[in-house]
């Protein structure tokens, strides 16, 4: 019985020295970031930089841009990650819980549409293409290549996207057939793009959209469509430098943080990092394969950040093609 | 005896032998497939726990992989707030799921009436067992996230695995306290002995090794389980971890590591699988094969343990 309790003991005193290390950190607040899966990469690695400088502890989780609006709308969280604008309903609940916002885009994420690197004919497309294959209108119709195109082969499509619940269905949606949400149903939808990834480069007759970052880690097994606005343009290819002129129009999208402005306005560690968030993000958006704001829109954010202004700048729907200081600039 | 009479014997034996030996043979063929059948799981998991190692061999040979917290860097991210997590929220498990859990398995066998409400209690608890781990997750997001209001904490999730594993537990102890001979009963009240002491002295303790198998079966299974955690709210990237339970200076004993928030093993491996960059995937890999580890271990642990207990207990 004693050498049990000597051994109890033993064991209890190896566990509190390797908790030990942990106890400086004792009893301090924590920032909560959560929210959008996409978003994720960025708010980790601000998350990881600033808890290294600062010792501030960050928790960040992954709900999804919607799942996240709810735990901010509860007060659950400071910080909600959102591959898409708030929407009306979300704005209508945090006002009656009392909870105001403001709108931080911190980014833009190049939604790419891929093929397999076999097919050689669809290597350009029109976003007329696009609307044409995804549109509700060609569930169980629109089934080969060829009848997207009379001169491509007559090849099994075959398509990949994510669910209905992700971000970039809502804004893919909204940029290409024209209304959020208003796709066909027909396709192979999985919430884990590696699923899309492995989706595409396994079918010849595959197409699939995502985010670049997923496209970056799989050039050799995907080939990236060139997207033309329409058919006089010429077909963009997703890269830094086309998000920035704003040639890779309609699929550039922003995506965004959005900070309980009442803990910003009075906690000085919250407001210390969203600070760090916009002064040092640049090179880790870069390393995590997003792309930064242009210098001239990040100035523009920054003074936003500055006034704590509060409220969304897009009416509660997502828009396409709009520059982030004009956003900003309708919050009144 | 006739000539007749022995060839007609003889012919018996003759047909018996063939029997016999169509009965053996049989029972070889019986005996292959059975041993076809195990091989067969054997292999499954060998090539699945194999692929796993072989993937994740780099990371699960590098000691950094154990102490670091997770990070955007593949090669630097780490499990340390993942098993620290999921070692603690175990630990709540445990504590919440095994007396509640043997007491109303003891409860159920040893003192309820045999009656149509207990028929209904039994039915349901073995129901129990095969609810989808997802309506655990939804039940503790009502009940304990927001109505109790404990927060996306250790404390939630443990609560929430250990009604997970509850039925597990209660089903396991019941069976193995069925299976205490009747003689053993009434020896015990034979020499006198009270319920209580029939019971706690006897029933339980010779027991106490089903019971203990049941009890780590189920706290296998809870370890692996994503969806509830997910459910309740466990994060992602934790990168420090909860109050020590356990520190050095008067009280010794804190249970603010309760209320923390936390990570475990299965989310921090979604979460890597999920990434874009394959490096991460090697993460995944080895995360996944610590996990199947883990359940082995404890299995192994339950397996040496009954076996203990079986070999101290004398009937003679």
């Amino acid at each position: 019985m004693q050498t049990k309790f000597i051994k109890a003991l033993a064991t209890a005193a190896v566990i509190a020295a390797a908790f030990g290390a942990q106890s400086s950190y004792a009893g301090q607040r924590v920032i909560k970031i959560d929210g959008s899966s996409t978003v994720y990469p960025i708010s980790e690695a601000v998350a990881e930089e600033f808890q290294n400088e600062t010792k501030t502890r960050v928790t960040v989780g992954i709900s999804g841009t919607g799942g996240g609006f709810k735990k901010f709308c509860r007060g659950e969280t400071d910080i909600s990650d959102a591959s898409r604008p708030i929407k009306q309903k979300e704005i209508d609940q945090c006002k009656a819980a009392g909870i105001q916002f403001i709108e931080i885009p911190v980014a833009f994420d190049a939604l790419t549409v891929v093929i397999n690197p076999k097919n050689d004919f669809a290597k350009t497309m029109t976003v007329a293409d696009l609307k044409k294959i995804w549109e509700p209108a060609a569930q169980g119709k629109l089934k080969t290549w060829k009848s997207i195109n009379p001169a491509w082969p007559d090849q099994k499509l075959a398509l990949f996207g994510p669910g209905a619940d992700s971000g970039t269905f809502d804004y893919f949606t909204e940029a290409v057939v024209g209304k959020s949400k208003s796709s066909r149903g027909d396709f192979t939808a999985s919430e884990d793009d590696n699923v899309l990834v492995k989706g595409v480069a396994g079918d010849e007759g595959g197409l699939g959209y995502f985010g670049y970052a997923y496209y970056e880690e799989n050039k050799d097994i995907l080939t990236a469509v060139a997207v033309k606005k329409d058919a006089a343009s010429k077909g963009v290819l997703p890269s830094k430098e086309a998000i920035e002129d704003g040639t890779y129009t309609p699929l550039a999208r922003p995506i965004f943080i959005y900070v309980n402005a009442t803990r910003a306005a009075f906690d000085p560690k919250l407001k210390a990092f969203v600070d760090y968030y916009l002064a040092k993000s640049k090179p880790l958006i870069e390393e995590v394969k997003y792309v930064p704001l242009p210098t001239s829109e990040q100035a523009a954010v920054v003074a936003h950040w500055k006034a704590l202004k509060p409220g969304s700048g897009f009416g509660g729907k997502a828009q396409v093609g709009v520059k982030m200081s004009d956003i900003l600039k309708n919050i009144k | 005896m006739s000539d007749q009479k022995v060839a007609s014997s003889l012919k018996d034996i003759d047909s018996v032998r063939t029997m016999i030996k169509r009965a053996k043979f049989n029972d070889h063929l019986f005996g292959m497939i059975g041993l076809l059948c195990i091989t067969l799981i054997l292999i499954t998991l060998l090539i699945l726990f194999m692929d796993l190692v072989i993937d994740g061999f780099p990371q699960l040979t590098n000691w950094d992989f154990y102490s670091n917290f997770p990070s955007r860097r593949a090669a630097r991210a780490g499990l340390l707030s993942a098993l620290v997590g999921s070692s603690l929220v175990m630990l709540v498990t445990f504590v919440s799921a095994v007396p509640i859990g043997v007491g109303a398995a003891i409860y159920l066998e040893e003192y309820a009436p045999k009656n149509w409400f207990t028929e209904i209690i039994e039915v349901n608890v073995t129901n129990l067992a095969a609810v989808p781990s997802i309506i655990y997750g939804l039940l503790a997001l009502g009940l304990f996230v927001y109505t109790f209001d404990f927060g996306n904490s250790i404390l939630t999730a443990g609560l929430t695995l250990g009604l997970l594993i509850l039925p597990i537990v209660i089903v396991a102890t019941r069976e193995s306290i069925r299976a205490i001979p009747v003689a053993i009963r009434e020896a015990a009240y034979a020499v006198g002995a009270t319920k209580g002491q029939v019971v706690g002295q006897h029933v339980v303790k010779y027991s106490a090794g089903g019971i203990l198998t049941g009890v780590i079966i189920g706290m296998a299974r809870a370890i692996g389980e994503t969806a509830p955690v997910i459910t309740i709210g466990a994060l992602t990237f934790i990168a420090f971890l909860p109050e020590a339970p356990i520190s050095t200076t008067p009280p010794f004993l804190n249970f603010e590591w309760l209320t923390s928030s936390f990570t475990v093993l299965p989310i921090q491996m979604f979460s890597w699988l999920s990434r874009p960059s394959s490096a991460f995937h090697v993460n995944a890999a080895a995360a996944g094969a610590i996990i199947i580890l883990v359940t082995l271990l404890m299995n192994a642990v339950a397996i040496k343990m009954r076996y203990n207990i079986r070999k101290k207990i004398k009937w003679q």
